[in-house]
């Protein structure tokens, strides 16, 4: 088995997945995936969109259902959990979507007490104090009577990655954190996902296209096309990888293993059958 | 040509094959969405536990539902009374009993027009802004947000919107007929002349409480379950998508009206034959 240097990935992998397929409406979404990820790495999972990555992270967070396989999260087998299981599971886990989805009725203050006001007794002096602490964290202590409508899309993001730590989660899961923001906030989010995971002793997964800032982060990446794990190793293995569709995806290249062209009739014959048509 | 009747024959017989399968998959496909909404009403039902636990879900829902559908409600219950009030009294003058216009106004508010027209208000103004609300949740992820933070959104969200309209309805409905019953007094006695004693003591006499008053708010808790569960499952059910959306919304108004007629139809053929 392959795997960050110097860690047992068996001993100390905190989720393991193995011989994992999803099909959604006949249709193989992933096939045969097999994923380790260490306790206290960060993990990358990267590919163009559509490739399955999203799915990855609902099978493991128990929104989705293998059609085969398993998922296993802290020595637990995901899909066999009943919802008391599961959610009890899901206390441990934090996930940044795509876009926040902060709660919109709610403000920034609100939106990170939202856990622990459902999940625990704490009195609100101390909520108060720890959600003050996780703004601190991301650098937005000042933002916490902000409703999110008045947040731009970085801050929005940031303020996402503290709710998602709220708890103090073993497993934090980010969906694309850095689609759409600007350099600086890129940077921004990119080391919260890094510091915030050593401080916290948590692992975690990112997925993600954006491959310059996420190469910098991360531990370990695994490269997903079409459903399947197409390459794995270290950010310095992968810049230097030659497996084409590895090479095509971290210098950018506009053709390779991805076509530019969307499949299509030969361009020839379609021209020639038009003229045809026009007499 | 025996070769083109039977092509022809064939092309009929599969246009007639198509059709039939059209209507069966519309049919069996609405057969199961209504199992589906069946089961919704009972996930809303077992997780009401929260929302009566937590009230204040449910207070807050009270208001964005019911207090903020005041304004339409009262000013439609006051000119539906008004117009109540011309038209009954045009009839009434008819056969010399115009000093039963109070008993007209009130038993048509208190028994048919009060529950129905402030239900489809509700619908439209409520009902309508629960779908819209639910379903951008869905599309902005805040559900599986909510759903990944190990609370559930039909116990969170749902349920309290439900329980929200349910308990606003009644009171709407309430506040719709007494102000319609006013729009008939200011109209009748104000405008027209009618008397004012016969106006409200034949009301009196006439308006039974067990018969009239409490079959109406039967009928207006009815319509406020309806509204609400359409107006949830709709916006639960909605797909992600601002079209999505705006779909879920109009499918609330139009099939909640419709529910709303017809089980009025129900009610009334169970409530008032042969009183």
């Amino acid at each position: 088995m392959t795997g960050v240097p110097g860690v047992n990935m068996s001993q100390e992998s905190l989720v393991e997945i193995r011989d994992l397929n999803f099909t959604y409406d006949e249709r193989p979404v992933l096939t045969g995936i097999n994923m380790t990820i260490p306790r206290g790495k960060v993990v990358a999972v990267m590919g163009s969109s559509g490739c399955g990555k999203t799915t990855t992270l609902r099978l493991i967070g128990g929104q989705l259902k293998p059609t085969s396989g398993t998922v296993k999260v802290g020595g637990q087998v995901v899909h066999e959990l009943d919802a008391a299981g599961l959610y009890g599971l899901r206390r441990r886990m934090g996930m940044l979507f795509q876009f926040g989805a902060l709660f919109t009725d709610m403000s920034v203050y609100d939106n990170i007490a939202f856990q622990m006001r459902e999940h625990t007794d704490l009195p609100e002096a101390l909520i108060h104090d720890l959600v003050l602490m996780k703004l601190h964290a991301v650098g937005l202590r000042g933002a916490h009577s902000l409703m999110p409508a008045e947040l731009s899309g970085g801050m929005a993001r940031r303020v996402a990655l503290a709710r998602a730590i709220a708890l103090d989660p073993m497993l934090i899961m980010y969906d694309e954190p850095f689609a759409g923001l600007d350099p600086i906030s890129l940077s921004i989010v990119g080391e919260l996902i890094r510091k915030l995971n050593d401080a916290l002793g948590a692992s975690s997964i990112v997925v993600t296209h954006d491959v310059q800032e996420s190469l910098k982060i991360v531990d370990y990446v695994y490269f997903v096309s079409a459903g399947k794990i197409v390459a794995e190793g270290t950010a310095e293995e992968m810049k230097h990888s030659t497996v084409p569709y590895v090479h095509q995806f971290v210098w950018g290249e506009a053709d390779g293993p991805v076509p530019f062209q969307y499949p299509a009739r030969p361009y020839g014959e379609e021209l020639l059958e038009s003229a045809v048509r026009r007499g | 040509m025996a070769k083109n009747c039977w092509k022809a024959r064939c092309a009929v017989d599969n246009g007639i094959a198509r059709a039939l399968r059209g209507l069966g998959q519309r049919v069996t496909s609405r057969i199961w969405r209504l199992g589906y909404a069946s089961r919704f009403f009972l996930a809303i039902l077992l997780h009401s536990g929260t929302a009566l636990r937590r009230l204040h879900l449910t207070i807050r829902e009270i208001y964005f539902t019911g207090v903020l559908s005041l304004i339409i409600i009262l000013v439609s219950g006051l000119f539906v009374g008004m117009v109540l009030g011309l038209q009954g009294y045009d009839t009434l003058q008819r056969y010399g009993s115009t000093e039963a216009l109070g008993v007209l106004v009130s038993l048509s508010l208190v028994r048919e027009l009060g529950p129905v027209v402030a239900a489809l208000l509700f619908a439209s103004r409520a009902g309508s802004a629960i779908t819209a609300e639910i379903g951008m949740m869905k599309a902005t992820e805040q559900l599986s947000a909510m759903e990944m933070m190990a609370v559930d959104p039909i116990a969170r969200v749902v349920a309290p919107r439900f329980w929200g309209g349910v308990i606003s309805m009644p009171l709407l409905a309430a506040l719709f007929s007494a102000m319609g019953i006013f729009g008939g007094y200011l109209v009748g006695v104000q405008l027209i002349g009618v008397d004012e004693g016969s106006f409200w003591s034949q009301m009196q006499a006439s308006v039974d409480f067990r018969e009239d008053i409490l079959n109406g708010v039967i009928k207006s808790f009815v319509f406020g379950i309806i509204v609400s569960w359409v107006a949830v499952f709709e916006g639960y059910d909605a797909e992600p998508t601002a079209e999505g959306v705006s779909g879920a919304t109009t499918r609330t108004v139009v099939t909640s009206s419709l529910a709303i007629l017809a089980a009025d139809f129900i009610l009334t053929a169970f409530m008032f034959t042969g009183t």
